[in-house]
């Protein structure tokens, strides 16, 4: 270990304590820290968050619905960053049990975002005493937060010499944190970047030490921009310290149970991913080429769905770029292992040009969002684009999907170079969008406007530049003012529903029913995408309550699963899932128990959205880039398609009509098919026709609190 | 003629296997189920089966993404 410098830090606050013992996956408390009076307190887990609420984002949930209130944004002091874990969180044993959940009041959507990240902080967290940590307040100057488990002290310090960009911090992390190379194990930092000072995207970092390559490595809590909410609290860092974790120190009530459970799944993996999905050599990287297969690659900000140049990007390229031989998994016992790293990258532009860095990465949708959506086919430009998004705090979805609809605005005139400050920012100009992101890095130029987002770039190119209204929103892919994730769904009316009919945004990990819908025709009804709306969203939002990965779930199967009832759910693993979850609580549970959990937080989720003003029918609106060919090059790129839609299901003879004309009538249908959506996914999840929680749902759920029943009674 | 996802309607040829059948309609995806007539094919099986004329096809994409 290199010699520690010596840094100024000049304690604020302190708090003492006793770490408890994690019990059957919770330590009974949850730690407080407000920065702008320096309150330090822990809060009390009772049973009915327990049981409710379960943990993860149900705690963040509960916490930030209690701390906030009906007219709180984003940077007002009482906004909170609320990051927990879950019971399952820390478990050793079976892969993927090692995620955080963040949850705050965005800056993009001006309601709650969730943002699910690896790396080791959460799990640590608990094991330093604490099931959720709640970071409320401002500070006035630049601040770090140290939780130390091992000495039972919590600190608000200035820290003037620590770094801001989250490579950085990582060193200042091993180098100056930690006494002996062990130490280094069993600490992990949060931080952003000043990317996330300047712009509304900024992304969270967690870091975690990666022991083979001896350097600390970082996962991001990507979507909502937290990370600017983090900075405009004036945090630089916050670090956790344990104890040494051993496989026992969730303190599960049947350890057994989950070891059985667990070993069952690693030798699943170890016999069946090389010729399923190849996580372990690609991770996520082999969707590549295959949504460009389908019809389903972002292109050139989402008009087109495949491109020739798509194997420049596949998972061939990145196998070659990624270190190989080395288990890369971002919390311990993951053998599914798909947090990949290029090792040995030397950057070529910014402000550590010349450096060589790790890039953590790039995962799927930053291949596919900073890449092809851009028309850049260059695996050097993405890696390029994925560190620095990283080491300044920036979502590389939200960053590749505002560039690309940058991109189509300078194409179709509504940009020039004039305006943007001498980028040329047409597709495939992996120059220009590397220096825009460099604007946003140092908070200057155009890159201050695109790193506000597209909802807002919309308002600003429309009353700066004359833009068109009706075009900027009907390209701009943002829906509640998030910026879409890299799939393109018009061909899929289920999936636009995956996306719309969320609770923060047009974000994957609720839904992803491409497949289902447009290929394998399994949901040929509004009743059937309806079901699939209820039960994936739920299904999918419990893995963040209990400190879960998705991975694991279907991203290798058993053997026999295409011989199950229901093979799209993967049965086998639900119930490893009910097992884990009763093995570590005590708590036995059914699979439709796993589902009860999740609606419970995704109702207050609902709810939350319309006490901060919004959440209603119109919220859920959609742009038509996502159902649709906005323009004439789109329309005849699938002519065919299209042509016999209109036979088919308006009985019209597009041999007679123009372009415009069938653009137009398709529009129509298309728009109608949507709102017939969402009447029948509110049906089933028990709302209103305005998508307001119905009484009888919230007492169905046993969350029919009183303030949370007045925020809805307003609207029924 | 056959009749894929009992939606897309496939001209039928003389030995047309079940990989063929992918590569028509490019099915790239790993996680594939294939039913013919109700019965799963196992995978190993896919480039030599072959579809019988007016057969019911089912190719199952199991859900993926990020």
């Amino acid at each position: 270990m290199s010699e520690k410098k010596e840094m100024t830090r000049r304690v604020l606050a302190e708090y003492t304590y006793e770490a408890p013992p994690v019990e059957r996956g919770y330590t009974g408390q949850t730690l407080y820290v407000n920065l702008s009076d320096h309150t330090i307190d822990a809060k009390p887990v009772t049973d009915m968050m327990k049981e409710k609420f379960v943990g993860g984002r149900g705690f963040g949930l509960w916490r930030l619905w209690n701390g906030v209130n009906d007219d709180t944004k984003w940077d007002d002091p009482e906004n909170e960053i609320v990051i927990s874990s879950g019971p399952c969180g820390g478990t050793t044993q079976y892969a993927g049990s090692g995620k955080s959940l963040v949850v705050s009041i965005s800056p993009l959507t001006d309601v709650v975002i969730d943002s699910n990240v690896g790396g080791h902080f959460g799990p640590l967290l608990k094991f330093a005493g604490w099931d959720a940590l709640e970071i409320q307040g401002k500070a006035e100057k630049d601040v770090i937060v140290v939780i130390d488990g091992t000495t039972g002290r919590v600190t608000i310090e200035e820290a003037p010499d620590v770094p801001v960009d989250t490579h950085l911090i990582g060193q200042w992390l091993v180098e100056d944190m930690a006494e002996k190379e062990e130490d280094r194990y069993y600490m992990s930092a949060v931080s952003a970047g000043t990317g996330a000072e300047h712009t509304r995207m900024g992304c969270l970092n967690f870091s975690f030490y990666d022991r083979k390559r001896k350097a600390p490595r970082f996962k991001q809590a990507g979507r909502g921009g937290i990370g600017t909410v983090f900075r405009d609290k004036r945090v630089k860092a916050l670090v956790v310290k344990s104890p040494p974790v051993k496989g026992d120190s969730n303190h599960p009530a049947d350890q057994a149970r989950i070891a059985r459970v667990g070993a069952k799944l690693h030798r699943e993996i170890r016999d069946y991913d090389d010729e399923q999905n190849q996580m372990r050599r690609g991770g996520t990287s082999y969707l590549v080429t295959i949504m460009s297969d389908y019809d389903l690659l972002p292109v050139h900000n989402f008009r087109f769905g495949s491109h020739p140049d798509a194997p420049k990007l596949g998972r061939e390229v990145w196998k070659k770029r990624f270190t190989q031989g080395i288990p890369d998994g971002c919390w311990y016992g993951c053998t599914i292992a798909c947090a990949h790293a290029v090792d040995g990258y030397t950057l070529r532009t910014g402000p550590y040009k010349g450096q060589t860095v790790i890039v953590d990465g790039p995962e799927y949708e930053t291949i596919a969002g900073t890449g092809s959506n851009c028309g850049i086919f260059d695996p050097d430009a993405v890696l390029e684009i994925n560190f620095y998004c990283d080491t300044y705090g920036i979502d590389t979805i939200s960053f590749g999907t505002g560039t690309a609809f940058v991109m189509e605005c300078y194409e179709a005139g509504v940009l020039d170079k004039e305006k943007t400050g001498g980028l040329e920012l047409t597709f495939g100009n992996a120059d220009a969008s590397i220096e825009l992101l460099h604007q946003m890095g140092r908070g200057e130029g155009f890159g201050k406007i695109a790193g506000q987002g597209i909802r807002r770039m919309k308002e600003y190119f429309v009353k700066e530049f004359g833009a068109d209204p009706q075009f900027v929103q009907d390209i701009g892919m943002e829906a509640k003012g998030l910026e879409y994730s890299e799939y393109v769904t018009k061909e899929s009316l289920a999936q636009q529903g995956g996306y719309g009919l969320t609770n923060k945004g047009p974000q994957h990990d609720e839904a992803w029913l491409i497949f289902m819908d447009q290929v394998s025709n399994l949901l040929p009804t509004f009743e059937d995408k309806a079901e699939a709306l209820h039960y994936f969203p739920m299904f999918r939002t419990w893995f963040g309550l209990c400190g879960f990965c998705k991975l694991p779930w279907n991203d290798v199967v058993p053997p026999d699963n295409a011989e199950t009832d229901e093979p799209a759910k993967i049965p086998e693993h639900v119930q490893n899932y009910v097992e884990i979850f009763s093995g570590v609580t005590g708590r036995e549970v059914t699979k439709e128990d796993l589902v009860n959990m999740s609606e419970t937080v995704y109702n207050l989720q609902r709810v939350f959205n319309i006490r901060l003003g919004h959440g209603r029918r119109d919220h859920d609106d959609i742009p038509y880039r996502s159902a649709g060919p906005v323009t004439a090059e789109e329309y005849e790129s699938r002519a065919e398609r299209y042509d016999s839609q209109l036979q088919e299901f308006l009985g019209l003879d597009p041999a007679g009509m123009s372009t415009e004309e069938k653009m137009a009538a398709l529009r129509e249908y298309r728009e109608d098919q949507y709102e017939k959506l969402k009447d029948a996914v509110y049906a089933r999840r028990g709302w209103t026709k305005d998508a307001v929680p119905k009484v009888e749902t919230l007492k169905k759920l046993g969350i029919d609190f009183p303030d949370v029943v007045a925020v809805v009674e307003k609207y029924l | 003629m056959i009749l894929v996802n009992n939606r897309d309607e496939v001209e039928w040829e003389e030995g047309l296997t079940v990989s063929g059948l992918l590569d028509r309609f490019r099915y790239t995806f790993p996680h594939i189920i294939v039913k013919i007539d109700g019965e799963v094919i196992p995978r190993e099986q896919y480039p030599t089966r072959t579809i019988p004329d007016g057969a019911d096809v089912r190719v199952i994409h199991l859900i993926a993404g990020g």
